[in-house]
């Protein structure tokens, strides 16, 4: 029932649930495509894929499925290194399995088989003893019974097969790590401070309550300014150099603030933050903006983020003249220092996987001048840190 | 009951689909396109032709979810109570109901147009989640849940200011209106100007495509500009000649302003005229 089309169209990266194949079916049910390509594939179109920049993909997965399956052997091996899967496959095998293998002459003729079957089968199949397909003792397909069996797609009904090809753990691993604009700024939301500031007014009950009570009863009524989102943020983003790799990350969490926040300060800085920041990229040698003026403007009710690798040497941080731009009068961890007693929250978001802070000793130099407020900048790590923030 | 576009609205094969898609598994449809190519029409036109009645919700920075839901009026029934007035003692008459309601409540069903939906606070589609899956809501003054006696035929807007939340988009249909390729446009200029004359057609549409495709357009120009552009350019019944002549790269279009709709792109296209007519002095 269109399962494999689901599955091709999963797998190559289209973001669809069992919901929407189910709603697929449904309208395959309702005759709203019967016997006419185009009209399933606008149907199947329409269903399955919710944001156009996943059109293409789609169309790539229709081709393909539709075209036969001798080509999904390529989908195979565009998607999936070889290395990955062999290294998968030796971790998930027992010894006995492993002897087992054998059987067939180990495990890269396995795999060569699996695809000179694949391109040799132009059909669905299920049952028998040789081809690819369900409930068969074919060392390939689903369902079966073949202990150094490799399975294709779907739920494995023995427990004994070997790999699930169209599972793609890899792929999940990486869908966990990835942050999007959107889920920032749901994470941002933490943040919000809601204070009745603005100009829109609406009433206030409790308040009309009392003061009509007061009122020996003759109606009073009260409003009161609507609330609004009223957290001031004041963001340090480390340019250049190590950061490079994390631009994209970078530029997320930008687009992210930018549209969370009204009250929104930022400044730029290198590896390090010394006696002055810039504003603009461009400008960076003409204008310049002294931290002490920063903390004279801001007052301590400023939430300050710095996003930063904190990857350099440790003598940028810990000595004066240590930049490597400029000489600078003062080392820069003193200036982290005063920042940090001048405003009352601060956070370190860095893009550097948790699990290496340890391996780098700047890094571990800026973590204590931060009391131990650095997050890493996952979601988890967002989140942590904004709550420290609201805190 | 099929859609196949009206008179006045030519819809492509695949928006029809999405369309009959909507109507047969009454799923809400989210539609996007670049702006002008026609998706608060689609709704428009869409109960026309099936005949239905159309409920326009436009959403704005400031719109909550609930008050597609409904609103209580506190404060009139305070002032009504102090006035003695009779319709105190029954809340239902301060409950101002929103455009989700009326479209539950509507005998027959009704085409549910949601606006812009991108406009809104982040958290607004997520608000409607169930509302819109179960097509039913409580009311928390009166105690009822409306449900929908007709399931609405929902179609959804957007701009992709703001990305959609997964839960949301799982609940809905989807398509992107693209943009109009020759015939099409073709199309669509014949329902709009049924007597234009067809060399003007013509020679507008060749400059028209030659406009889109300069690049570091700002804002391209879209099927609405295009349509008005025809009307001034017909109501102004310029000589034939002007327009065959009008080269892209030698001048800027007659009658720009209402392709242009911003400042650097005009620029844009004059100093490419410029550069151009200096290169053939030469």
């Amino acid at each position: 029932m269109l399962i494999n089309l689901f599955h091709t169209v999963r797998s190559s990266g289209v973001p669809c649930t069992l919901r929407e194949l189910l709603d697929l079916l449904g309208a395959l049910e309702k005759n709203l495509a019967f016997a006419d390509m185009e009209d399933f594939y606008f149907l199947s179109r329409t269903i399955l894929v919710k944001d156009e920049k996943n059109y293409d993909k789609f169309d790539r997965a229709f081709e393909i499925y539709f075209k036969g399956i001798e080509t999904l052997e390529d989908i195979f091996e565009a998607l999936i290194p070889e290395d990955w899967l062999r290294k998968a496959f030796e971790k998930e095998l027992d010894p006995e399995e492993l002897k087992k293998i054998q059987s067939l002459g180990g495990l890269e003729k396995l795999l060569e088989e699996f695809k000179k079957r694949l391109e040799e089968q132009k059909e669905r199949h299920e049952g028998g003893n040789k081809w690819v397909g369900t409930n068969g003792t074919s060392p390939f397909g689903n369902n079966g019974q073949n202990p150094e069996g490799v399975r294709v797609g779907g739920e494995g009904g023995q427990k004994k097969a070997v790999k699930v090809w169209e599972q793609r753990q890899f792929q999940n691993l990486d869908d966990s790590v990835e942050i999007g604009t959107r889920n920032i700024k749901v994470a941002l939301r933490r943040l919000r401070k809601f204070a009745r500031q603005s100009t829109d007014y609406e009433l206030d009950m409790d308040g009309t309550i009392k003061s009509t009570a007061r009122n020996a009863g003759i109606l009073d009524i009260n409003m009161i300014p609507e609330r609004t989102n009223h957290v001031k943020v004041l963001i340090f983003f480390d340019v250049g150099g190590s950061m490079d790799p994390y631009i994209k990350l970078c530029e997320e969490l930008f687009s992210a603030l930018k549209t969370e926040f009204k009250h929104l300060k930022y400044f730029y800085f290198h590896n390090c933050v010394y006696e002055s920041v810039w504003e603009d990229n461009r400008r960076r040698t003409q204008e310049r903006f002294l931290v002490q003026d920063i903390i004279n403007k801001y007052s301590a009710d400023y939430k300050v983020i710095f996003v930063g690798d904190a990857t350099m040497a440790p003598y940028e941080i810990t000595n004066a003249g240590g930049s490597i731009e400029h000489w600078n009068e003062e080392p820069g961890g003193a200036t982290i220092k005063r920042l940090c007693s001048h405003f009352d929250r601060v956070a370190w978001l860095n893009p550097v996987p948790d699990d290496h802070w340890d391996y780098t000793s700047s890094l571990c130099i800026i973590r204590e001048l931060m009391d131990n407020r650095m997050f890493p900048l996952t979601l988890k790590g967002l989140e942590e840190g904004m709550s420290e923030l609201s805190k | 009951m099929k859609f196949t576009g009206t008179k006045n609205y030519v819809s492509t094969e695949d928006l029809s689909m999405a369309v009959n898609a909507t109507i047969a598994l009454e799923r809400p449809l989210i539609i996007k396109g670049e702006p002008g190519t026609g998706k608060t029409l689609l709704a428009i036109e869409v109960a026309e032709s099936l005949g239905m009645e159309l409920i326009e919700w436009h959403v704005k920075s400031t719109t909550k979810a609930s008050q597609g839901l409904y609103e209580y009026d506190a404060v009139t029934r305070l002032r009504d109570s102090q006035l003695g007035d009779e319709r105190v003692k029954d809340i239902k008459n301060y409950i101002k109901k929103g455009k989700l309601w009326d479209a539950f409540e509507s005998d027959k069903q009704v085409v549910l147009l949601i606006d812009e939906i991108d406009k809104a606070d982040i958290e607004f589609p997520n608000d409607l989640l169930q509302e819109l899956d179960r097509m039913e809501f409580y009311c928390y003054e009166t105690g009822e849940t409306i449900k929908a006696k007709k399931r609405p035929l929902i179609i959804i807007t957007s701009n992709n200011e703001k990305e959609l939340p997964d839960a949301f988009l799982r609940r809905c249909f989807f398509h992107y209106i693209q943009f109009p390729d020759r015939p099409t446009m073709e199309g669509i200029v014949k329902v709009h100007y049924p007597k234009i004359k067809k060399a003007l057609v013509k020679d507008a549409l060749d400059l028209f495509f030659d406009v889109r495709k300069i690049p570091g357009m700002k804002k391209k120009p879209s099927t609405s500009e295009l349509i008005d552009w025809l009307k001034l350019l017909m109501s102004d019944e310029l000589p034939d000649e002007i327009l065959k002549n009008a080269d892209t790269s030698k001048a800027i279009p007659p009658l720009y302003g209402a392709l242009l709709k911003n400042e650097q792109d005009v620029q844009l296209l004059e100093r490419l005229a410029f550069m151009s007519r200096r290169e053939q002095t030469k």
